[in-house]
Order: structure tokens, then sequence, then C-alpha cells
């Protein structure tokens, strides 16, 4: 007997779908605006009590190549992509047991998709975030330089792709046990973020730190952020930058598509 | 509309391999409802998910809406809905929200899954919900979320995982009242599992039971309480009068079945039209002397049925 053929809905593009999980995800800030304000505070707690600190400490001189902010605030806005990306699975792990990640999973999705759409939502804030705490900035003697900051914001969004993927594959493996997630993500986070140089610079640090950091892909990112948000365009750091952002997002779209497709959730 | 060969599918449990599903062939024909009954962990819910295309088969082929699941899984999540057994909509979502958005998640235009969505939280009473958080429904609301959900796309082919489960009376005959008129209006294929006797026997026209991973019966309802149990005729006797009392029944029907009984022993037959064999059967019993303390005819059930093919009841271990 040969089973009779339905017809089928349009088929959709990978970008279209992307576009579709990102509003699904984006929807929840629409309804609910007020999560984004607080999500608001952190940056601008960290840029106002560390920054102060770190300017004491250097006395604003050779160590920063110039302001401490202009050194301290694109770090700051790196952190809040590794703290917003890398959470993108805690949110999917609530799905997975709640059952609304296999309902998507049954529809016609690319599995890219689910991914992607998720870590882009984690990096709309992003932006308006970036914002705010530059125009903070500002009168503390920042200065902003727009078409390199936006640049700098492409390059972490390729990034925060990456990561958001990691801690979906992160989260699929640990779909059983909840607790590890947060062990993980946690022990991976700060390391990560301390061996980039993002918090205090690495060049006083021991020499073992500033090996491990080359092994770091965030190291790579910092310092191409640094150097755009200094205003300059003409430097090889923001092409690593661009080459570890890339590497990160494929490896990471790499192993999160694999584990959908061996995840029996 | 769907057909499958050999269907298997086994899982690894540390060194363990588990064979949950071992050799499912099965035709749907379009219009059909058909419900795969059987206990827990008897391999429903992983057939289902193998016809869903959520888990590929560890050998065997299947056709679902004409689509081949393991050459072309997206192709048969398009052309299909699937309603799991767990919620379907994210607990963090306003339900509006996760309407359209699952209608534009299947390619349908905005236009087209506003008024899809609209026209299904008529149906099944969800409209005046439409703006609540989800996590603030309650189970059956949540559950019609669900069907409205896996239907957003007008389906031609619907599977269902234990959609009433944890549901009290009343909500599961609401749900199985919206599930039934959708099915009159758009006559949609169904397919579900289910652990509840009574609602595979009340709605499914073709009840599938399977039992460690294999098909052990495919028919109606009906026909399977007849060809497989027959109806049950039972009467009350002191212990004195049982063995007359068997000898006697024995030639009524099949050989009695013995229970004790607070008042005295309880013996059972297997007859046809349990009903209409009593009146004849007391009376004899009565000319014979035995005194009859009371007397029952039954119409069999599913659970007769299932017991009768593998010597367990499927009640056991259902709380």
């Amino acid at each position: 007997m040969v089973a009779l053929s339905l017809p089928a809905p349009p088929r959709t593009s990978v970008l279209t779908d992307v576009g579709h999980v990102w509003w699904r995800e984006t929807l929840t800030i629409v309804r609910d605006p007020f999560s984004l304000i607080f999500s608001l505070v952190q940056p601008l707690v960290f840029l106002g009590f560390f920054g102060p600190l770190l300017s004491g400490l250097a006395g604003d001189g050779a160590l920063f190549g110039g302001s401490s902010l202009q050194w301290f605030l694109p770090g700051v806005v790196v952190m809040i992509t590794m703290f917003g990306t890398s959470m993108t699975g805690a949110n999917l792990q609530f799905e997975i047991m709640t059952g609304a990640f296999e309902r998507m999973l049954a529809t016609p999705l690319a599995r890219s998709s689910l991914m992607v759409g998720r870590a882009l939502k984690e990096l709309t804030p992003l932006v308006v975030q970036a914002a705010i705490i530059t125009l903070v900035a500002i009168p503390f003697g920042f200065v902003l330089y727009p078409m390199h900051v936006v640049v700098g914001l492409v390059m972490l969004g390729i990034f925060g792709v990456g990561v958001g993927a990691l801690s979906y594959a992160l989260a699929i493996a640990a779909r059983k046990t909840e607790w590890i997630f947060w062990a993980v993500q946690q022990s991976l986070l700060f390391p990560l973020l301390i061996l980039s140089g993002m918090m205090l610079p690495l060049e006083t640090g021991p020499g073992w730190m500033q090996v491990v950091s080359k092994f770091n892909p965030l190291t790579y990112i910092v310092d191409a952020e640094r150097v755009l948000f200094s205003g300059t365009f003409g430097s090889l750091t923001i092409v690593w930058g661009f080459v570890a952002a890339l590497v990160t997002a494929a490896v990471g779209l790499f192993v999160g598509v694999r584990s959908i497709r061996k995840a029996t959730i | 509309m769907i057909h499958t060969e050999a269907l298997t599918r086994s899982f690894r449990v540390g060194k363990e391999t588990i064979e949950a599903v071992r050799g499912i062939d099965l035709d749907v024909a379009e219009g059909e409802l058909v419900a795969f009954l059987g206990p827990n962990g008897a391999g429903k819910s992983t057939t289902l998910r193998m016809l869903t295309s959520l888990l590929p088969p560890s050998s065997g082929s299947a056709q679902v809406a004409g689509v081949d699941v393991v050459a072309k899984p997206a192709e048969v999540r398009r052309r299909i809905g699937y309603i799991g057994q767990k919620d379907g909509a994210g607990h963090n979502y306003r339900v509006w929200d996760e309407l359209v958005m699952q209608g534009r998640f299947y390619g349908m235009s905005k236009a087209q899954a506003v008024a899809n969505g609209e026209d299904l939280l008529r149906t099944l009473d969800l409209d005046a919900l439409r703006m609540r958080k989800v996590s603030t429904l309650s189970g059956g609301q949540k559950r019609r979320l669900d069907i409205a959900l896996g239907l957003i796309h007008a389906p031609g082919l619907l599977f269902l995982d234990e959609p009433s489960t944890g549901m009290d009376p009343q909500n599961r005959a609401n749900l199985w009242e919206h599930i039934t008129r959708i099915r009159e209006q758009r006559g949609t294929t169904i397919v579900l599992t289910t652990h509840y006797l009574d609602e595979a026997d009340a709605m499914a026209e073709r009840v599938v039971i399977i039992d460690h991973g294999r098909i052990i019966a495919d028919d109606t309802a009906d026909a399977l309480k007849r060809k497989q149990a027959g109806d049950r005729l039972t009467v009350v006797v002191r212990p004195a009068d049982a063995d007359r009392t068997r000898g006697l029944l024995a030639t009524e029907g099949s050989e009695p079945a013995e229970k004790p009984d607070p008042d005295g022993v309880a013996l059972s037959i297997r007859v046809e039209a349990a009903s209409h064999a009593m009146p004849g059967v007391l009376e004899r019993l009565r000319t014979a002397g035995v005194d009859v303390l009371a007397a029952s005819a039954r119409q069999p059930t599913l659970d007769d049925v299932f017991l009768n093919l593998t010597g367990r009841s499927l009640r056991e271990g259902e709380s």
C-alpha cells in the first residue's frame, strides 16, 4: 500500500526561520519591557564601581594607554555579551522540561535556527545596553566612535551566536540534571573572562596567565573591541578578532546542531 | 496515510540495550482515528516519535503522509501536526503569541496565522485567555492550547501522545468533544496513544494494542471485544454448592473461573450475550437445587481483551 501524500505548506528559508525563532523569544521582552530595565543595571554597576577603582589603581597612565574608561568600557560590553549568550541554554533547559522544545522540534524549523534565533535574542538587549553605557560614559571623558562601535557589535554578534549555540548544546547535554548546566556555565565563564584581560590587564600578571590567554578566543575579541572602541580600523588585531568570532560561531553551530540531532529529548 | 514495515527502535541504557519497539507493521488510511493502546513502556510513544520524525528508527521503514521519515524527516514535519505529552506552549510566553508564531514556524503568512489562530481560539474556548501568560493557565486550558498549537496549520494528519493524561474526567470529555468536532469539520486523520481503556474504547474507531514493542491486536473496539473476550456471566453461590454449579455452568459456556466472594464463591463464564443467557442459566441452577445468592452479566472491556491476550491486566500498576 502506498501512503497517501499530503500537500505541504510553503518551504521557508533558514534565515526566515531564524527570524521567527528570534521574534518568538523577543516577544517576551516586548510584552514585559520591565525585564530589560533590570538587565541595564548590571553593566552600569560595573562601569560605575569598577571603573574608578581601575583608574585609581593605575593612576590613569601607561597601563591603559590613555583613559581607563576607554580601556574598560569595551570590556564591559564583551562581558554583558558573555553573560547574556552563555545563559541561552538556561531558558532552553526550562523549555525542554516543560515540553515547548519538543513541540518546536516537531515543526519544520531548521535545526540551526533554533539555536541562532535564541542566541540573537540574548544579543538584542545588548545593543540597548551598549548604547546606554556608552552614552552614560561620554560625560566622564569617553570618546565615542560610532562606526567603530557598530563594527565591534557585529563582531560580538557573530561571537555571541557561537557562545549561545555552545550554551544550547550544554543545556541539551545536561537536560536530565539541571544543576550541571549552571556548574559548567559558572566555572567556565569567570576564568574565560579573567583570562581574556577583560577586567584587569594581563600585562602585569604572571607569565603563565599570558600564555593561557593566547588560547582563549575571548582574548582576541576583547583586544579587537579595545582597538575598535579607541577609533582605529587599520589594525591586524581586528582581523584576529573576527577570526576568533567566526571560529567560535562555526564550532558552536556544529556542536549545537549535532547535539539536537543526537538527543532524544 | 501511514505505512510502516518492520519498524524497530532500541535504546542503550548503560551497557544494556532496551528494545523499545520490535517490529511494527502498520497501515493507516486517510480519515481514520486510530488509538495505540498499551501499558506504560509498551513502545507506543516511541512508535509515535518515530512516525513524527522526532526519533530515527533503528531499522525498518516508515512512510508518513507520503514521505519517508528516514530520508526526509523535515518534509514529514511540514505535513503533520504533533501534540506531545508535555506542555507545548512555553510557560513564559503569551497564549496568542505562541499560537501565531507556531503558524509562522510552518511557513504561514502572518495574516493566515492570525486568521487560523482566531478561529482556533474560538473553537477551543481560549478567546478570553489570549493575552495571558501560559504559566498562569490551568491544566485543562494548557491542554486546549496544545491542541490549538498542533492544529494551527490545519494538518491532514495529527498525532497526539497521551492527550488526556492527568486530566479530570470532565476536562477529558471536554477535550474529546473538541477533537471530535475538529475531526468532523476537517476530516483529519488522527493517531493517538493512550493507556486509558475507556478512552480508546469510546473515542477510537480502530484500536491497535501494543505490548512489549509489538502489535498484538488491531481491530475496532467492538470486534476486539467480541473476538477476544466475550460477555461475562457471574453467579455467587454457597461453597457447598460450588462443585455442582461448576458442572452446570461448564455446559453453558467456557470453563468457569472461580473467585472468593464475601457471601461464598463467585463463578463466572464467558458466554455470548450474557444478559440474554442469564434467565435460562438461573432457571437451570434453581431446578438443580442451587441457591443463587447473586448474579451479574457484564459486557467485556478492552481490559478483558488485553487480559486475554497477555494474561495481564492493563489496570495493574495504574495509579
